[in-house]
């Protein structure tokens, strides 16, 4: 590899790495400066709705004003931070039953003829190729008073009159937990797939029951896959919009609405912009794990 | 033992194949009915896909997605493919983990965020050099490029530390210059990840709301805007036939896939039995000489 690299010459290289390099920049770390800039300016009524940082105060002086408002506003109004806990709790509970569903599935997957292996990993991943919003929406239909299930439970006699499941926080777990599924199955698949079966063949032999080979040989081995599925959940799930605003209560508290509603009902970037802020920092942690475990898993600079 | 062990695998499987399709059908199935309740069944009818095509709003949305969906689909293939190139293949380097972060970072980023941070962004740029004027196509298919090209990143980053790079290297050695490499060897190997990695992005910037939404200028609703508007009041019977229209494309384009990807594979099988076959006639022909 050392004596491509040699060839392929700097010049070329640095091209091609600054590209997509610069792009990135651009485009996605660029913009959390200027969010961090604006979580520090006031609201004001024009276009674009904050107040400039730096002014020019006479001569040659700048004055830098910073507004620290948006972030004490967000410490005084319990909304803002009740509504962080109840996001990540929600996003917390959604994710373990995500691996509670995900697991047993990957894991017969992962076990069944290589054949079959691929066209049910195809059926796994073939709704996510569909419309997500429309599959969130299709839940609406079944969740709401006169909808599906309501009217077979009753059709069975479970109930006779309907349980109110849309605009719940239990329709919040369902519409989660179904969006985020096939994230979960599939590093677990990649995982549980490509794992020895002669270890459990040796524990075997050395007298595991089955149940105890599963314990102590599959599950401490496919730690890797869980980590990597629970972290494609919960991160993104923390900040979800569509599924709490079409599924649950309106009044419901969840971080990534907020953020909506200060931005585009109430126009005020600026506690947006700090409200985006603290969920970065919420998020920071976590994201750095699974970049660890992403690039790992890519392969990246194993040479 | 066994017997119980495929029993359990059996109904693992049937239950959560019918968790991740009853919706899916249901859509479909409520959007053959001819009552405006959704749920309740009033007859068959296809008077919903009528209403669909007469519906200018969606019908313009939906034109519009397709066209912001290609070109950045496009684009993000472009610019995924050399990150992958550079995460895969260019070793360890000054700002590789950086590089490497920035590509990771979007594929869990939540969605108001990168929205959010974006239109920031589009908003200081036309303040400071007077670009992009305004909101529309441009900033949508930007961001778009922005957030799928993570994914095609993935894909052809983690195909190319699968394929064997000593073919590469022959070429080198053989003396083709690290562009001509990458057009006639790599590319063509890779081919497969790109596209897939292409329709990924296109399915991505053909769903994507919460970004969209923040970046959108007025009169540049996308598809997902205006279904997420409708769908906000309650269940409507039209964007169930939009919904089962949308689901008969995919379902088209995978067996398509299949058969391709299928065929490919026999004549590969076919190639490679052929290879092995020459390959037994010259040791046979080299023993007897």
């Amino acid at each position: 590899m050392k004596s491509v690299l040699k060839r392929l010459g700097l010049d070329g290289r640095s091209v091609v790495t600054a590209v997509p390099y610069l792009w990135l920049l651009l485009f996605f770390l660029i913009p959390f400066v200027i969010v961090l800039k604006i979580s520090f300016s006031t609201s004001q009524i024009a276009m674009p709705p904050y107040e400039p940082l730096l002014h020019w105060a006479g001569d040659k002086v700048l004055q830098i004003k910073l507004n620290l408002g948006n972030f004490a506003f967000l410490v005084e109004d319990d909304l803002y931070w009740k509504a962080y806990l109840n996001s990540i709790w929600v996003a917390s509970v959604s994710t373990f039953f995500c691996l509670l569903l995900g697991y047993p599935i990957a894991y017969a997957i992962a076990r069944s003829n290589p054949s079959a292996r691929n066209i049910l990993m195809l059926l796994i991943v073939l709704p996510f190729w569909t419309s997500f919003l429309l599959r969130v929406y299709a839940w609406i239909g079944i969740l709401k008073n006169n909808g599906l299930l309501n009217n077979f439970l009753i059709w069975i006699g479970a109930i006779d009159q309907p349980i109110q499941m849309l605009q719940t926080d239990f329709a919040v777990y369902v519409g989660i937990v179904y969006s985020y599924l096939p994230f979960m199955i599939l590093p677990l698949y990649a995982n549980l797939e490509k794992m020895d079966l002669t270890l459990l063949e040796a524990a075997a032999d050395l007298g595991c029951r089955p149940w105890q080979g599963f314990l102590k040989v599959t599950l401490p081995l496919s730690l890797p896959g869980v980590r990597a599925g629970c972290l494609l959940v919960f991160i993104p799930a923390v900040g979800e919009f569509v599924i709490p605003s079409l599924l649950g209560d309106p009044g419901m508290l969840m971080i990534g609405k907020v953020l909506w509603t200060e931005f585009f009902n109430n126009r005020d970037w600026p506690v947006a912009s700090a409200v985006a802020i603290v969920l970065l920092l919420f998020l920071v942690i976590p994201m750095m794990y699974f970049q660890r475990a992403q690039d790992a898993e890519a392969g990246g600079v194993h040479r | 033992m066994n017997q119980g062990r495929n029993l359990f695998r059996t109904l693992v499987l049937i239950l959560g194949f019918a968790f991740l399709y009853i919706p899916i059908v249901s859509l479909i199935v409520y959007s053959f009915n001819s009552s405006r309740l959704v749920t309740v069944w009033g007859g068959f009818s296809t008077k919903w896909y009528g209403a669909l095509l007469q519906n200018d709003q969606i019908l313009n949305a939906a034109f519009l997605s397709l066209k912001v969906a290609a070109i950045s689909a496009t684009l993000a293939v472009v610019l995924g493919t050399l990150a992958g190139l550079v995460l895969a293949r260019f070793g360890p380097f000054k700002g590789r983990t950086l590089l490497s972060g920035l590509t990771t970072a979007p594929l869990v980023m939540p969605e108001v965020i990168t929205g959010l941070s974006l239109l920031l962004l589009f908003v200081t740029m036309e303040q400071i050099i007077g670009w992009p004027a305004g909101r529309g196509i441009t900033t949508i298919v930007i961001s778009h490029i922005t957030l799928t090209m993570a994914f095609v990143t993935v894909v052809v980053q983690s195909r190319l530390s699968q394929m064997d790079d000593s073919l590469e290297e022959a070429a080198m050695d053989l003396g083709a210059r690290p562009h001509k490499v990458f057009f006639l060897i790599t590319l063509p190997i890779i081919a497969p990840a790109l596209m897939s990695g292409w329709l990924l992005a296109f399915t991505l910037s053909l769903d994507d709301l919460v970004i969209t939404s923040f970046v959108a200028g007025p009169g540049s609703s996308t598809l997902p805007m205006v279904i997420f508007s409708k769908v906000r009041l309650g269940v409507s019977p039209d964007i169930n036939a939009l919904a089962t229209i949308l689901v008969a494309i995919v379902a088209v384009g995978v067996a398509i896939a299949g058969i391709m990807m299928s065929r490919q594979q026999k004549q590969k099988e076919r190639d490679a039995q052929m290879a092995l076959a020459a390959n037994q006639q010259m040791i046979e022909s080299v023993k007897k000489g």
